[in-house]
């Protein structure tokens, strides 16, 4: 329709009416605005309405001519070489023309055609020194000569402000731009200091150092009490900071943040501490300061920003004992904020010797005496505080545990606390609380080795892999590893199985973005839950790492292995314990309905399917195989699939005992390689009557992604009780058809 | 380029839109709806412009209405201050010392004032004088276009298709 109506637009732009021509004008613009080409078109007539005497007509062949230029650069370079001058002359004619009843607004002759030249003349004059030459006169007389009592002459200021910021350098103009500027900041009326502002920002890309003249009245208007301003004079400080001013002005901003909105304490604290973190000139600051932010700010503190502070924190090994002691003062008064809180527990549990033998002790600092029964009171503490959230809490029994082998004094204290949180309600914790429990009452000699002090992490590797995180992709199972949801977690096997390819894998796969940093701490490369990127890794360490599954595979581990990482860099000494707890059916209550358990385990393994029904019997029928057999149980496979869907295989399994005497408590599980996917459904018993008098059947569904190109591989352990004494065996499934 | 205009109410009711970018309908009543929130919500001694979305919208008190505009980022907000002042005195104008009544009850002049000052979101008219002796023109067709239809030589044509 546009290229249809075009010519007609173009004729009436030369219409006689005046009115018309100005409608038509307007009219020109939507319609190039649409459609760029006709550009040209429209360049001559446009020039033409530039020496109309009808101010409406004026003002809509200059708006014309601006939009034009913006669409076009061959129009541009038209009205820069043809019109330039005239424009000139016409402003010159307004400004100094005498009263005019018609176009008068509040003393200025209409000010809006003034805003419109200006406007052109900025477009016209960017990028070309003749052009810009041209107008300097012009743009000092109106900067100078203009009222500013009125909005009028202010909105005329501020463009031509605004045009001189634009156009080729001339210093005696720019001058002039930046004192006007700093009129209307230090003006009463909140119009123009907010308009005074948004120029200043423009304005530092040119001349920082005369904006820096400013920055007094800037911080002032961060305290403002309009929200418009004070957003944008935090951004006018962003901008400002730089090395020599960033500690006065950090100082002024935290002094602030204590008595600002709590909608701009968000804002402000980002701000802070994109600051703090860019452009601290020593550790010693950047921590100082992060530790007044998080009592005042805490909640609003994003969690990358204090897994960076932890990353400096244990880089800095000198002032660990200055930190964790500071961090214990600030927790005393502010327990609320969840950020303190949990770097607080974190350090004391790292550091807690430190803190208690006043190690490491600052010239500045006041010595506090801190007895090991006081840290651990802080952390029951906040353990207790009931509006900390899970992640918080499960930090604090981590903290715990590092302490009961940091304090052995206090070690017994601990444990009846871990104890009292096994019967909690939150599986996290419960979880959590009857490994710890385990640990300290069963494993003392590897405790210590367990809960070592962390390994520095590394910045260089940590800050790139923040620069080239992926916001998105990766679902919410993989946060930080303390947030895992309540009840059992959700994430595929594939968390599981990486964590495994552990010992095979390099430390640091830069490649591997997203997830977060504290996954990778472990070089546990945790990809978004589609995409299965580690399958290679599976196919040239497949025993390998069925073994490892099967021996670190618990739901527990699931969890806490990774939090138990962050206390020791070495997970191998978990499967021991772990081991030991799957074996005996008297350990924790946990383990009470073993089938149950071990499909839930199973599922953990292998990642959640919905739980479908197995199909009766469809599609092309396998032979059955006997996938295990030893003197006393022989496990039989039998298969079948569902048509349409070759990937997919239905296992029944049978189990039968062949010994004289009953099993009971019969637990079967298995692990296969990454590319297949298992699932496990209960068991129909848990007791195998003896000599072959009965079976326990356990339907189970193979997924294979890598159909044609690989066959099923499985690993199997059962596990089973046989008069009072507890039984594994262990056999590998090589034997599965080729073509399932 | 001014995107819309909206005139509200102190209690929120709309008085008058005008759009000049293109809104689907469910996005205007979203629009109206979380622009009065905002608005409506700010102190008196506040700036009158709000940072919205993305666009800057201008806001100026009259009496009882609020007259807004919403603007780009790079556009001169003092402008378009000036501009709404523009509007509402050639309103004063046209209907001699103009509240919110007359516009209740005659919104089409209302609108046809509007268009007379702004097409697709640029101003066109910057003398007042001009507009008012459009707004007159126009008027005076209407006036005749309704004696026309009044007079019995029309009714007879009318009865007799």
């Amino acid at each position: 329709m546009a290229r249809d109506l075009a010519p007609e637009v173009e004729r009436l732009l030369q219409f006689r009416d005046p009115n018309i021509r100005k409608k038509a004008a307007l009219c020109s613009i939507r319609i190039v605005k649409k459609v760029p080409d006709l550009a040209e078109n429209f360049i001559n007539p446009a020039a033409s309405l530039l020496k109309e005497k009808h101010h409406g007509v004026l003002l809509t062949g200059i708006q014309l001519c601006t939009d034009l230029c913006n669409i076009s650069a061959e129009a541009l370079e038209y009205f820069r070489k043809k019109c330039t001058d005239g424009l000139v002359k016409v402003l010159k004619d307004v400004a100094n023309s005498p009263y005019a009843p018609e176009y008068d607004v509040s003393g200025i002759a209409d000010p809006f055609l003034h805003i419109k030249l200006l406007k052109l003349l900025r477009v016209l004059g960017q990028g070309d020194a003749d052009a810009s030459d041209s107008m300097n006169d012009i743009l000092a007389q109106v900067a100078t000569k203009t009222e500013s009592n009125k909005n009028a002459g202010n909105a005329i200021l501020y463009e031509c402000v605004s045009t001189i910021m634009t156009i080729e350098e001339n210093g005696g103009l720019r001058v002039l731009a930046v004192n006007i500027l700093g009129r209307f900041l230090s003006s009463r009326d909140n119009n123009i200091r907010y308009v005074a502002l948004n120029m200043l920002m423009k304005a530092i890309a040119l001349d920082s150092q005369a904006v820096q003249r400013h920055r007094a009245t800037i911080l002032e208007c961060v305290k403002d009490s309009d929200a418009s301003i004070r957003k944008r004079a935090l951004e006018l400080v962003y901008l400002l900071v730089n090395e020599s001013n960033v500690k006065s002005l950090t100082k002024e901003l935290i002094d602030y943040l204590e008595i600002s909105d709590p909608e701009f304490k968000g804002d402000l604290t980002a701000k802070i501490c994109s600051i703090v973190e860019k452009f601290s000139p020593e550790k010693i600051w950047y921590i100082d300061q992060m530790l007044k932010v998080l009592p005042k700010a805490g909640n609003y503190v994003k969690d990358e920003v204090w897994h960076a502070l932890i990353v400096v924190i244990t880089n800095a090994s000198d002032l660990h004992g200055y930190i964790v002691r500071s961090l214990y003062r600030e927790l005393q008064t502010a327990g609320e904020q969840e950020t303190l809180v949990r770097v607080a527990v974190w350090c004391i549990g790292e550091y807690g010797e430190m803190l208690v033998g006043n190690a490491g002790m600052l010239n500045q600092e006041d010595p506090i005496t801190v007895t090991e029964s006081d840290a651990v009171d802080v952390i029951e503490t906040a353990i207790k505080c009931h509006s900390l959230d899970l992640a918080t809490r499960a930090m604090c029994l981590m903290a715990l545990l590092k302490l009961s082998s940091r304090f052995p004094s206090c070690s017994q204290r601990i444990n009846d606390t871990i104890i009292h949180y096994k019967e909690s309600l939150v599986l996290e914790l419960q979880q959590r609380a009857i490994e710890f429990n385990y640990i300290i009452e069963k494993h003392q000699n590897i405790r210590s080795a367990l809960v070592e002090r962390m390994p520095v992490l590394d910045e260089a590797t940590y800050s790139g892999r923040r620069a080239g995180s992926v916001p998105a992709a990766v679902s919410t199972s993989q946060g930080a590893p303390l947030n895992l949801p309540n009840g059992v977690a959700k994430p595929t096997a594939a968390p599981l199985v990486d964590l495994l390819d552990l010992s095979s894998d390099e430390v640091s796969a830069p490649s591997s973005s997203g997830g977060d940093f504290l996954h990778d701490l472990f070089g546990v490369d945790l990809p978004p839950a589609s995409s299965q990127p580690g399958g290679n890794h599976a196919q040239k360490s497949g025993t390998d790492v069925l073994l490892d599954l099967l021996s670190i595979g618990t739901p527990l581990a699931q969890s806490t292995s990774m939090a138990d990482m962050l206390s020791s860099g070495d997970e191998n000494k978990s499967p021991a314990d772990i081991l030991d707890k799957l074996g005996s059916p008297s350990g924790p209550p946990s383990q009470a309905s073993p089938p149950v358990g071990s499909s839930s385990m199973m599922d953990l393994l292998d990642g959640f399917g919905p739980v479908s029904s197995v199909p009766e019997n469809n599609g092309p029928t396998y032979p059955s195989l006997v996938a295990f057999e030893s003197s006393s149980l022989r496990v039989t496979f039998n298969f079948s699939k569902q048509p349409g869907n070759p990937q997919t295989t239905y296992v029944e399994a049978q189990f039968v005992n062949k010994s004289p005497n009953a099993y009971s408590n019969f637990v079967f599980q298995a692990a296969v390689p990454k590319f297949l996917q298992l699932h496990l459904d209960p068991a129909s018993s848990n007791t195998l009557p003896a000599s072959g008098n009965g079976s326990i059947t356990q339907k189970l569904r193979l997924k294979n992604s890598q159909h044609g190109k690989k066959s099923l591989v499985m690993r199997i352990r059962i596990g089973y009780k046989i008069n009072d004494k507890d039984v594994l065996e262990e056999g590998q499934v090589n034997n599965f058809p080729r073509d399932l | 380029m001014i995107h819309f205009v909206l005139l509200i109410s102190r209690q929120g009711k709309v008085r008058l839109t005008k759009w000049y970018s293109p809104y689907s309908q469910k996005e205007r009543t979203k629009v109206i709806r979380e622009l009065s929130g905002t608005i409506l919500s700010r102190g008196p001694k506040l700036c009158n412009f709000v940072e919205w979305r993305g666009y800057k919208v201008v806001y100026k008190r009259y009496a009882s209405l609020y007259f807004c505009m919403c603007i780009d980022q790079d556009d001169n907000e003092l402008e378009v201050l000036e501009i709404i002042h523009h509007f509402v005195e050639i309103l004063d104008r046209y209907f001699g010392s103009v509240c919110e009544l007359d516009l209740i009850f005659n919104f089409h002049k209302a609108y046809y004032i509007l268009d007379e000052i702004l097409i697709a979101g640029e101003l066109q008219e910057s003398s007042k004088k001009t507009v008012a002796r459009l707004i007159a023109a126009q008027d005076s067709l209407v006036e005749q276009a309704k004696e026309q239809a009044g007079t019995i030589s029309n009714m007879i044509a009318q009865a007799t298709k």
